[in-house]
């Protein structure tokens, strides 16, 4: 299969934003912070819950759907307002921000994604929060994760993109 | 006291939605990051075992901002479950209770049915499909899709990007598809 877009195959990690310099240590420690912040948001939200996404995907309450509406547009106003007022980061460098490329992937992917969805209860965020509210079988749901994405990185070259 | 009692009780979604969504300002702000959660996975893969796959060549320690930040939400879980945790049982719809019921599901006193989820689960067919199958796809597809609901439903979606809309779409297809006709099949299989 040709190779097509550089930024969906093989070495680039997709998760964009190029660090100009590798973080230091401490500076980690800013972001396990932000981590732990929304961990406790993702409990108490119940957005960990299997029953809440069961309900979500049964159309039987407002609840995720509330959840994720308002997150994505306070994320978007902000996006807005960086890029508006061309606030800086905090070490004075420009917020940049990749555009993603389409391909097929978004589909397949998407789907399978969302079948696991209904089944684990759990997107990749949730995963960590359950393991760390004490639900120790995810342990296993969170390996096999790890397994299924160096599946695809095995596979990707054969995957429609 | 009354702080912690008030936390204590389950967050409404217009509480949680907006200090969800401003991950994304706070990420991008302290250092130029992009909020996504499912890259983590792949930075595991790329520090621990590599096997010389091109996917996984690349310099994970650069990422490992993102390591860091799934590190806290474990460590937030075990916060809020420790010192904040709501003493109630969780307040679901009648409707999706008797939907599960009629599935077999008939224990609610926690975020996850024990029914499923359990220790002894691990090692029957139960553990299999919703466990591992159910991780598999997970970890599988939000890769292949480039991304998960933080990744493509709030980071993308924030900047207006389409194929995360259209990946977003399908995560919902998905769901409602596992939701619906999967899970039924299953249980009865289990």
């Amino acid at each position: 299969m040709p190779r097509k877009s550089s930024s969906v195959l093989d070495s680039e990690p997709d998760n964009q934003n190029e660090q100009r310099n590798p973080e230091s240590i401490p500076a980690l420690g800013r972001y396990l912070l932000v981590g732990i912040l929304f961990g406790i948001v993702f409990v108490k939200a119940e957005i960990i819950s299997w029953f809440r996404i069961q309900e979500m995907f049964r159309l039987d309450s407002f609840h995720m759907y509330g959840v994720i509406g308002s997150a994505v547009v306070v994320g978007m106003l902000s996006v807005f307002l960086i890029k508006k007022l061309n606030i800086k980061t905090s070490a004075g460098e420009q917020v940049v921000i990749e555009p993603k490329s389409f391909h097929q992937g978004q589909i397949y992917g998407g789907l399978l994604f969302g079948l696991g969805w209904a089944l684990t209860g759990a997107c990749p965020g949730p995963l960590y929060a359950q393991i760390g509210s004490g639900f120790l079988a995810v342990i296993v749901t969170l390996l096999s994760a790890i397994l299924g994405t160096w599946t695809y990185g095995i596979i990707q070259r054969k995957l429609p993109h | 006291m009354s702080i912690i009692h008030y936390l204590s009780q389950p967050w409404p979604w217009y509480v949680a939605g907006p200090l969800i969504g401003l991950t994304v300002p706070a990420l991008l702000l302290i250092g130029n990051k992009a909020f996504g959660i499912s890259s983590s996975l792949r930075h595991i893969c790329a520090a621990c075992v590599p096997a010389n796959i091109p996917f996984f060549r690349y310099d994970w320690k650069k990422e490992g901002w993102n390591l860091a930040f799934v590190l806290g939400i474990l460590i937030g879980g075990f916060i809020a479950t420790q010192f904040l945790a709501d003493p109630n049982e969780i307040v679901i719809a009648a409707s999706t209770q008797s939907d599960l019921a009629a599935l077999g599901i008939t224990d609610f006193s926690g975020l996850m049915p024990a029914q499923l989820f359990s220790i002894e689960n691990i090692f029957t067919l139960k553990g299999f499909i919703f466990l591992v199958l159910g991780g598999f796809l997970v970890g599988f597809g939000t890769r292949y899709a480039g991304g998960c609901t933080s990744g493509h439903a709030i980071m993308g979606l924030s900047n207006l990007q389409w194929p995360s809309l259209v990946a977003t779409i399908c995560f919902m297809i998905g769901g409602f598809v596992g939701t619906l006709v999967l899970l039924p099949w299953l249980m009865q299989l289990v």
